[in-house]
């Protein structure tokens, strides 16, 4: 037994299979739990109101941002070493939803910047290199769909993936210099005291498990549908040499 | 290798090969700034670093599609990928010579630009230095951008979409030598993390090119 068994595609999806509707229902619950404790059972901030509640929705969407550009550069890196089909259509699987939650932080972040900060967008290195990942993704999504050889695509992209992510940390530290930010520094950490108050901090560890658990769950989903398109597509082409 | 690179800019000169296009994309790019942001001087004087910049980045990047295309079109780079010569020596050659007929123009074009842009006289020297050190980054870090996106029919706005990312911190360190140098303050760390970036490209990305080309000949 070993985690290569789930590279044959067919154990990948019985496997999966099994696991989905358990998968989607705790990632369910916990959101919804996470995310109504959030919004409508912890106080409001003495000094922001209201709108610190939007953070229930903005740390973890910005966890998962990372955490899918993280997978894809494994799964591509997987690809390359072991020439595992499914682990490419993994990391295809998980860009959109990488762009989507880069996307959800983006906005919800501009949301609130706008009462606390007094503007919509600062060019801050958080807010910078978020929005550089974002474009990483899009330049990432559009190589897969430019070629239409499915192992070109699968290696190139997985090649950009791994140069993108050099690049990515150097963009990093590279507006970090440029400016100073408004963007306070990490305010959870697993070993440092806690920036934020329990009654705060608890749902958002609810949120972000739920929202880590969902981000599973949909890549999962996706590379199912990815690895049965593929198999309609053999299916099309054995027919037409038949005929 | 010194006959790739003969070949490559006896080509870029002659006829139909494109020398000089990026040099007037370049002023083209300078003498629409004041026209669209107005003649004022103080403020041409606080943007002329970054405009340069960036209009350097943007006719490296014009330039890019013809880098390999030509060769892919034609065969050549099948036959460039038999030769005895390795992949990663071809690939640095392309980038030298796109270095040589597109980068070197630019920097040397770029202190004339800047008075136009009524850049101070201190800016000067920064300038040309920050894109000496900077354009042979976008050369390589193009080129390889240009490899992933050989084989594809309509490649060029795609190819815009990959490299754009992938220039951001070698625009920022640059924009930022050439900004400090015009400000009078001190440009060392910015200078040494640009010459760093170009010094790790240039050893590192023509493997990532070589493997790309490989894979799109396959």
């Amino acid at each position: 037994m070993s985690i290569w068994e789930y590279a044959n595609p067919k154990k990948f999806l019985t496997t999966t299979e099994r696991v989905m509707p358990f998968l989607w229902g705790v990632s369910g619950l916990l959101m919804v739990v996470g995310l109504i404790w959030g919004f409508f059972f912890t106080p409001d901030d003495y000094r922001q109101g209201s709108t610190v509640k939007i953070i229930f929705l903005h740390v973890p969407a910005a966890l998962m941002a990372i955490n899918a550009w993280f997978m894809m550069l494994v799964a591509s890196l997987i690809w390359l070493v072991r020439r595992h089909h499914v682990s490419a259509l993994a990391a295809r699987a998980a860009a959109p939803v990488g762009v989507v939650m880069t996307l959800i932080a983006l906005v919800t972040g501009a949301i609130w910047g706008q009462p606390m900060w007094g503007t919509w967008w600062a060019w801050d290195p958080r807010l910078t290199s978020f929005l550089v990942l974002f474009l990483f993704y899009l330049g990432y999504i559009a190589l897969w769909e430019a070629i239409e050889d499915p192992d070109t695509a699968a290696d190139l992209t997985s090649i950009l993936c791994l140069v993108g992510s050099v690049f990515a940390v150097l963009s990093r530290y590279a507006v970090n210099f440029w400016n100073q930010g408004l963007h306070q520094g990490a305010s959870l950490s697993l070993d440092k005291e806690e920036n934020v108050a329990d009654v705060f901090s608890n749902p958002l560890y609810v949120c972000m498990v739920g929202f880590g658990l969902f981000f599973i769950a949909m890549v999962f989903y996706r590379t199912g549908t990815e690895i049965r398109a593929r198999r309609i597509k053999a299916l099309m082409a054995r027919e037409r040499m038949e005929a | 290798m010194i006959a790739l690179l003969m070949r490559d800019l006896r080509l870029a000169v002659r006829a139909g090969g494109g020398f000089g296009l990026g040099l007037a994309f370049f002023l083209i790019v300078t003498v629409m700034v004041p026209f669209s942001v107005g003649p004022n001087s103080e403020l041409l004087t606080r943007i002329a670093p970054g405009v340069l910049w960036l209009g350097a980045l943007l006719s490296c990047l014009l330039s890019l599609d013809r880098l390999l295309a030509l060769d892919w079109e034609d065969g050549s780079l099948d036959l460039l990928a038999t030769a005895p010569l390795p992949l990663e020596a071809v690939v640095s050659v392309k980038a030298l010579a796109h270095w040589i007929t597109t980068g070197l123009p630019l920097v040397l074009a770029a202190p004339v630009l800047g008075v136009l842009l009524n850049l101070p006289g201190q800016g000067f020297l920064w300038l040309v230095l920050s894109l000496f050190l900077g354009t042979p980054a976008l050369s390589v870090i193009g080129t390889f951008g240009a490899a992933l996106t050989v084989g594809l029919k309509r490649g060029g706005l795609l190819l815009s979409l990959l490299v754009m990312p992938l220039y951001v911190p070698t625009l920022i360190f640059g924009a930022e030598v050439a900004r400090r140098g015009a400000e009078g303050m001190a440009v060392q760390t910015p200078l040494l993390m640009l010459a760093g970036i170009s010094a790790a490209v240039i050893a590192l990305l023509p493997f990532a090119s070589a493997a790309v080309l490989r894979i799109n000949l396959r």
